[in-house]
């Protein structure tokens, strides 16, 4: 795109692109807005008037609001917390030359390509199941009491689910990561006298670094969003216990039928969702200069 | 102190034997050089030395102390990579200190040796900028102080010097010998390229497929090359290696001859021949004559002297600086 006839040619061949996607956005989002003002309840058709902040007022008081905001909190910070960790550990076991190293890192892989609905039923029926889990024949057979995991644990349960379906994700981008790391570097930390452990503080940890940041902002963009682990498996109970925001806006519009309260609560979503957004753009920035 | 022993040393790759048994000395202080083709396994060898390949058999002595299996920071060697495998999040500081670090030396003391290391190596205005801000000639300068901070007993390069453009080459083997000079350390240097050996060696090892073809200072190698292996090897331009009824004469299989010593003349010589290539460098000039009887032979003669592509010249090999070799390739 060097001459000035050809940037303009560019632009315009855009264009329709553009646009298209910019109507996809602003479409919904100016739509969501203007509904958050409205009373606007699907059992009460034809009575929607203008109600200002109301909407927004109601949302935010509700104290299912901040029970659903601490539990997004900790169903992103545990998911993150899991795969990271873990996902570092594989990756490293993974990074070793072994006896059918190909299968095994397939297998790894698996968890990704199952769909959450259906990884959630398995987790729910085959192994989390009080009576017929494999997890409950495990307790039983050494003796022990099973853990009802969705009644007892109702959000480590579903943090669990989630994790298993993105340390996959995770394993992925840090085992390309660690493969790229220099062997010759390596060596030299080993003649500098660096034993096991300071070369992963010193040199993998660093390396690691940038694809790190990577996870965590692309896994944050997708668990501020968990909707259907959710709705398989604990419907948002027991109680409030495992409700996250889009769960919330989800109740509020088609469980309550209420469309203004749940668009109020989709736009707070979104700006909660922008501050999220603004910390990690700026933590990434920071590391990815270097 | 430095000495290291190499006593029939030998690795192999599963079924394929790398290097056959090898037998070496080392004396401390002495500036060694392993030279030979790619593949030969002279990376391989340091590498040994260095305890990051393991032996197939044999020993390692170092100062007297059997270290065949110790582990590469316990035999006190420091060694420079041909990718300098710097560590990138660090700033140089922090590269050179790395190494003091990890043996746990107080701040103080680890501040004052980066920065004398530094100080040596002229890099003290770039103590805290980080590798990839640095070119090529201070990458290795850091890669180099990474390695003298450890007071170690022996320096291992392995092809320092292959990533730097020709120029560059040639100061930073300037400041190699330097260094050694001042430090006194038996270093061990890896290298294919000949020039690199014979400027900066005490002592040339020529590696050829895993074994040791000659041990020796340059000009012994240059003067008396054991086997036909060496005389071509060493030297720039080429030996000429010349078979047939030219060799017969001296009772000989091959017969070798430096560029430098034939004498190139338009009248009358031994070699009849018609000029090839002229290479003109200024101070000399190397030219290459395909002869009637004898093949190809190179001639290196003063920058003057004024040749044409197709001329008839006449070559004559100064007798007293005949190399002759038996069938098994031997000198004789």
């Amino acid at each position: 795109m060097a001459t000035l006839q050809t940037r303009a040619t560019a632009r315009i061949m855009m264009s329709p692109a553009v646009i298209l996607l910019f109507l996809w956005m602003i479409v919904p989002l100016v739509m969501t807005l203007y509904f958050s003002f409205l009373r606007y309840n699907l059992l009460m058709p034809g009575t929607e008037e203008y109600v200002g902040f109301l909407n927004y007022q109601y949302f935010l008081t509700d104290p299912a609001f901040f029970t659903a905001l601490g539990n997004t909190l900790l169903l992103v910070g545990g998911t993150l917390l899991i795969t990271v960790i873990g996902g570092i550990l594989l990756a490293i076991v993974l990074d070793q030359p072994f006896w059918g190293q190909g299968i095994v890192r397939l297998l790894v892989i698996a968890p990704f390509f199952v769909m959450p609905t259906v990884s959630a039923l398995v987790w729910k029926n085959m192994l989390m199941h009080p009576v017929n889990g494999l997890f409950a024949w495990i307790a039983r057979s050494f003796g022990f009491q099973p853990v009802d995991w969705f009644a007892q644990v109702p959000l480590f349960s579903i943090i669990l689910i989630v994790a298993w379906q993105w340390l996959p994700f995770a394993t992925l981008i840090l085992l390309t990561a660690l493969q790229s790391l220099d062997g010759e570097q390596i060596e030299a930390a080993e003649m500098d006298g660096a034993g096991p452990i300071s070369r992963f503080i010193y040199l993998v940890l660093p390396h690691l670094a940038r694809a790190i940041t990577v996870v965590i902002l692309i896994q944050t963009i997708f668990l501020l969003s968990v909707f259907a682990e959710i709705l398989v498996t604990t419907n948002g109970g027991p109680g409030l216990q495992t409700t996250n925001i889009a769960y919330l806006i989800y109740s509020q519009a088609l469980l309550q039928f209420d469309v203004g309260g749940a668009s109020a609560g989709g736009i707070v979503a979104v700006i909660l969702a922008n501050i999220v957004a603004f910390f990690l753009i700026r933590l990434i920035g920071k590391n990815l200069e270097r | 102190m430095g000495s290291i022993t190499l006593e029939k040393v030998s690795k192999s790759f599963g079924s394929t034997s790398v290097i056959p048994e090898i037998d070496l000395e080392i004396n401390d202080g002495e500036f060694v050089v392993f030279v030979g083709p790619s593949g030969c396994g002279k990376s391989t060898l340091l590498r040994m030395i260095a305890g990051l390949e393991d032996l197939s058999g044999g020993r390692i002595v170092i100062d007297g102390k059997d270290m065949s299996n110790e582990a590469p920071a316990k035999r006190g060697l420091s060694m420079v990579f041909q990718s300098y495998a710097l560590y990138p999040h660090m700033s140089v500081y922090q590269n050179i200190a790395f190494p003091l670090k990890m043996d746990g030396q107080e701040k103080s003391a680890i501040d004052k040796k980066v920065k004398d290391a530094a100080h040596i190596l002229n890099l003290t205005n770039y103590l805290d900028r980080r590798p990839g801000q640095l070119s090529g000639g201070q990458r290795q300068r850091v890669a180099i102080g990474r390695a003298i901070v450890r007071q170690p007993k022996a320096f291992l390069f392995d092809e320092p010097l292959s990533n730097l453009d020709a120029a560059l080459r040639g100061n930073m083997r300037l400041e190699i010998s330097d260094l050694h000079h001042q430090l006194k350390t038996t270093m061990i240097y890896v290298t294919h390229d000949q020039v690199e050996a014979m400027t900066m060696a005490d002592k040339i090892v020529v590696l050829n497929a895993g074994r040791i073809e000659q041990v020796g200072s340059p000009l012994e190698l240059y003067k008396s090359p054991k086997n036909v292996f060496v005389a071509g090897f060493i030297g720039s331009p080429r030996m000429n290696l010349v078979e047939g009824p030219a060799a017969a004469k001296h009772n000989a299989v091959t017969l070798g001859v430096r560029p430098e010593h034939v004498q190139i003349s338009k009248t009358a010589g031994l070699w009849k021949g018609t000029v090839g290539v002229t290479e003109h460098l200024g101070s000399d000039t190397f030219i290459h004559v395909q002869t009637e009887n004898t093949g190809k032979i190179t001639v290196r003669t003063d920058g003057d002297f004024a040749t044409e592509h197709g001329q008839s010249v006449y070559l004559t090999p100064d007798p007293s600086r005949l190399h002759l070799f038996d069938a098994n390739g031997q000198a004789i």
